[in-house]
């Protein structure tokens, strides 16, 4: 009798409410069985090549024979531990990151930040210390979409800082400059800057130098995201407030010392959501790099569904790449909303 | 005397939690009664449901001769009929103050912009922000705005007036000119309730207070005899900690 | 740390005993280095392009196009200029953001108000909806529709008919063209009741404010856009006809002739751009909504406003303004966003001019910048109309 109760209160309390339900319903009837049936019922796992697949369910053969493909790219197989290694370091430093204690915790940060990133980049592209070199045209899949997200964050890390300090700054000449640059890269699409990235740099730098594509990438991506960073910086800078500027200006701190040990600290913790935010952005727009005929993971499918041998696969290919994308952005989102929701506490 | 509120074994639920318990309760025409208690009491639904902002689900409220329940059609009738003061002024912040209060002239009761503005104007004239009647409700400070809020509430006329703990979010040096507006208003043979913490306003103008805890009405007195000898143990604890 | 910490105090120490280094130096400085890089690059620029023999300038937009570009909404074939062919990729660009930006204003703010219901099922799916679409990659979702489903359609000989008049196959999606005769006359007559209906309104609001007389407006109004046109329709004669598209076999290669189509990379890009920014707007009009104060409404009911006026007159207005400027927000991001148009093939204005036009003249300096100035012109004049309506909204609540 209660559940009864409930079930009307909850879902037939209005007529609207009631055709919301079995609209609903019905929608969830249509959609949902044939979904589940085509994903896994009806699917094929087994198997080597298109012919093993049934008709009518997905074929996950296709998957499984370009999963390599879909992680690393066209990385010599033979030396793809040394992405496993260097991801494996990453990924155990930031679980242990949780255990440490502040000053641990300090030193080991640092060292993702600064020297990790170099050696893994000489790790990835070899040529030194007998490992044989590795062309970036090679790089692709996941592993390239994690590359050109996690250094495009990190190089613009500082650059949005200083853009940010510049647009609070009274000096004109500063305050205007990160403005205009600011504005400017927000306001175009990614897809030019990489155009941009692709054509127009080349022809910017003396004649000869043949700076790598993937590092053209990186610099145009990096140049981006500062813009939509120093946003989010002065967001923090905005919110820490006027008092904790004039309390360090009153114990006789000048400007440089006050920002580095009082008011930016205060200010990134703030925007850790935002931080967040903006590289879940940057994460999603990375399959962009097809401009300039970089494949990372989208664009791995897109090359396979296109193989005489895989023709038909595409929305396999889609549905798995969704996937990913989905955990990794809904993660990391729901990683920024817990922070932003403790922010508010301690607030 | 006739009373324009009556409350019969009234009984409020939310969810398990027993709010009001087989409260009777009423206010004669022109009675001024003051609700107190420790928060939690109950007090504050007690006004609410008098115009129906929460519903009661046992028990009978008859308001000015009109029994409130789910069949009630004329809702907004008997709600033009009681204003309410809320503990937040809940001020429209998109509207002038002027505009705050001609707004359910114009709409509920169809009287032309002029004819509201003008009755609209005396009121604020009354509690003496008819100054600021251009400006929007951010502009103004606490004490104003709770004033504007009575202001607007009295727009409507309403035989009946509900504060809800007008003056808590107050600084202490604006509850004064809110509450001196409260004592005119009574002066003037406004028929009121209200929920307070304020002994001194209680001990001014009220006929008679009542005495909330957990949902039961445990005291009830003429004002005089209220606070010079209460009967009960709760009250009389509440009073020695509030006075 | 602690060495560290005092070499910046030394140098603000030095700072604050030089106001005129600190207010000129770090100036002085980035002029500098802006000049030299500014220098550096177009010294290389122009030697490359030299190098290469190409000249510069803006004078290739006069020259033939010679190439074809397969929708347009203004007359375009390959003898036309480069001029033209960017005005062509401009207004397909507007297109598709208008199409996008009118479908993901409805589908958000039906997922935003459907996400505040109390029926679970209905908020869920809401949920399930906005989260699903936003955290996946937007190109991944033009993909999606252009390569899985559009390419499920039938083949033009087997087009797939919906209430026949709509033809779906794999080429695009065929209406019919409307057909009209007298057609100035019915457009003068639909003007004309524009007119007459703002006027009956403004004429209402004054009745209300001297008599205190409510008019029902609203029934009114849609009376008066159905009465009037039909008057025009009947008294001079204006009539509608349809020209169906036509399946035709042409040296053996089918196609429908004769209504209205719309190419699949329109169609693909307007639905993933409708869908992928509707989730945010989704939780804009969520936000909007929540944003509200309870007292808000509890202070309007308690001056006897009916539920319709509440929504009308306090919870509207009021969630507009937090709903609109994070709104306007996202415009700009799909109008943005419609670039990836290129991984499709749909002629915008970067597949147009930034892909082909750049390809054939190799003015990859002059084409990226006026690319790029295209759309900093967009985002400059959305986001002027965003702080003027930030002011305003300013304006009237402080």
């Amino acid at each position: 009798m209660r559940s009864l109760n409930f079930i009307k209160t909850r879902f037939f309390s209005s007529p609207i409410d009631a055709f919301l339900t079995l609209s609903i319903s019905y929608l969830i009837y249509l959609t949902i069985p044939p979904f589940i049936n085509w994903v896994l019922i009806d699917a094929t796992f087994y198997g080597e090549t298109k012919k093993d697949c049934i008709d009518g369910g997905a074929c996950w053969v296709f998957i499984k024979i370009w999963f390599t493909k879909l992680l690393y790219g066209l990385y010599p197989s033979e030396e793809i531990w040394r992405i496993n290694f260097a991801f494996a370091i990453l990924i155990i430093s930031i679980v242990i990151y949780k255990y440490l204690n502040q000053k641990l915790k300090k030193y080991l940060f640092l060292f993702l930040v600064i020297p990790f990133p170099i050696f893994s980049l000489v790790l990835f592209s070899g040529g030194v210390f007998g490992l044989s070199p590795v062309d970036t045209r090679e790089w692709g899949g996941l592993f390239l979409t994690l590359v050109i997200s996690i250094f495009a964050i990190i190089f613009c890390f500082p650059i949005g800082i200083l853009l940010a300090m510049g647009r609070r700054s009274n000096l004109p000449v500063i305050k205007y400059f990160s403005i205009g640059f600011i504005e400017f890269w927000r306001g175009v699409p990614l897809i030019t800057v990489l155009f941009m990235a692709g054509v127009m740099f080349p022809l910017l730098l003396p004649s000869g130098t043949n700076l790598d594509k993937l590092v053209r990438v990186i610099i145009a991506i990096t140049l981006f995201e500062a813009a939509y960073m120093a946003e989010v910086v002065r967001g923090g800078l905005q919110a820490v407030g006027r008092g904790q500027y004039d309390a360090s200006k009153a114990i006789g701190m000048g400007y440089w010392k006050s920002h580095i040990f009082i008011i930016l600290p205060q200010a990134l913790k703030l925007v850790i959501p935002g931080i967040a935010n903006t590289f879940i952005a940057l994460f999603k727009d990375t399959p962009l790099v097809f401009v300039v005929g970089l494949l990372e993971i989208l664009g791995m499918v897109n090359l396979a569904k296109t193989n005489p041998y895989w023709l038909g696969m595409a929305t396999e290919g889609y549905v798995f790449v969704a996937f990913v994308y989905w955990i990794f952005c809904f993660a990391m989102s729901r990683y920024s909303l817990s922070i932003e929701k403790k922010l508010k506490i301690t607030n | 005397m006739e009373n324009i509120i009556q409350l019969r074994s009234v009984n409020k639920w939310f969810g398990e939690f027993h709010v009001l318990k087989d409260i009777n309760f009423s206010v004669s025409e022109k009675e001024k009664v003051v609700i107190c208690g420790p928060s939690g009491s109950g007090k504050s639904t007690l006004i609410r449901c008098i115009n129906r902002l929460e519903e009661h689900q046992k028990g009978s409220i008859i308001v000015d001769g009109m029994t409130l329940d789910e069949n009630t059609k004329n809702i907004s009738a008997i709600r033009s009929e009681v204003g309410m003061v809320f503990q937040q002024f809940n001020l429209f912040p998109h509207l002038s103050i002027l505009e705050n209060c001609t707004l359910a002239q114009i709409w509920v009761k169809k009287k032309t912009k002029n004819e509201s503005e003008k009755l609209a104007m005396d009121y604020l004239r009354k509690v003496q922000i008819d100054d600021q009647a251009l400006k929007f409700p951010g502009q103004l400070s606490g004490g104003q705005q709770q004033r504007a809020a009575i202001a607007r509430a009295l727009c409507m006329e309403p035989k009946i007036m509900l504060f809800d703990e007008p003056t808590s979010a107050l600084d202490p040096e604006m509850i004064k000119e809110v509450l001196d507006v409260m004592v005119d208003l009574a002066k003037g043979g406004m028929t009121m309730c209200v929920v307070t913490h304020e002994m001194g306003f209680a001990k001014e103008v009220a006929d008679r207070v009542v005495f909330m805890d957990e949902g039961n009405i445990v005291e009830e007195k003429k004002t005089s005899d209220f606070f010079e000898n209460p009967e009960n143990e709760r009250t009389k604890l509440f009073l020695s900690q509030i006075l | 740390m602690s060495f560290l910490q005092n070499k910046i105090e030394k140098f603000d120490q030095y700072l604050s005993d030089h106001p005129k280094v600190k207010f000129f130096l770090p100036q002085a400085l980035l002029v500098v280095f802006l000049f030299i890089i500014i220098g550096y690059l177009s010294f290389n620029a122009s030697s490359n392009l030299a190098a290469r023999g190409i000249d510069t300038g803006f004078s290739f937009l006069n020259k033939k196009a010679s190439f074809d570009i397969q929708f347009s909404m203004i007359e375009f074939d390959s003898s036309m200029t480069y001029g033209r062919a960017y005005l062509v990729g401009l207004l397909n660009t507007i297109l598709v953001s208008v199409i996008g930006i009118i479908f993901a204003t409805i589908i958000g703010f039906f997922f935003g108000i459907l996400r505040l219901s109390t029926n679970p099922l209905a908020s869920g799916l809401a949920t399930c909806y906005i989260e699903t679409l936003r955290n996946i990659s937007l190109l991944l979702q033009i993909f999606f529709w252009y390569f899985a489903v559009l390419r499920l359609l039938p083949s033009a000989e087997n087009s797939l008919v919906l209430f026949n008049f709509v033809y779906a196959n794999i080429k695009g999606i065929y209406i019919p063209r409307f057909v009209w005769t007298n057609l100035s006359f019915f457009i003068y007559g639909i003007i004309f009741t524009i007119f007459f209906i703002i006027i009956f309104n403004k004429y209402a609001s004054i009745l209300r404010e001297k008599t205190g007389k409510h008019l029902p407006k609203f029934l009114i109004s849609i009376g008066l856009l159905i009465i009037i046109p039909s008057f025009v329709v009947l008294t001079f004669g204006v009539s509608l006809e349809f020209s169906h598209p036509k399946l035709e076999v042409n040296m053996g290669i089918s196609n429908y002739i004769g209504g209205v189509s719309i190419i699949p990379e329109l169609i693909a890009l307007a639905f993933a751009l409708s869908l992928y920014t509707s989730t945010f707007i989704a939780e804009n009009v969520r936000a909007g909504i929540l944003g509200i104060d309870k007292g808000q409404k509890e202070a309007a009911a308690s001056i006897g406003l009916t539920k319709t006026q509440i929504l009308k007159l306090i919870v509207i207005p009021q969630a507009l303004r937090i709903i609109i400027p994070p709104t306007t927000n996202q415009y700009l991001n799909l109008t943005k966003n419609s670039s990836l148009a290129a991984a499709i093939a749909y002629p915008d204005i970067v597949l147009v001019f930034a892909g082909t036009a750049l390809m054939q003249t190799g003015r990859a300096i002059e084409i990226v910048t006026i690319t790029m100035l295209t759309y900093l012109t967009l985002s400059i004049l959305i986001s002027i109309f965003m702080n003027w309506y930030n002011k305003k909204v300013a304006l009237t609540e402080k």
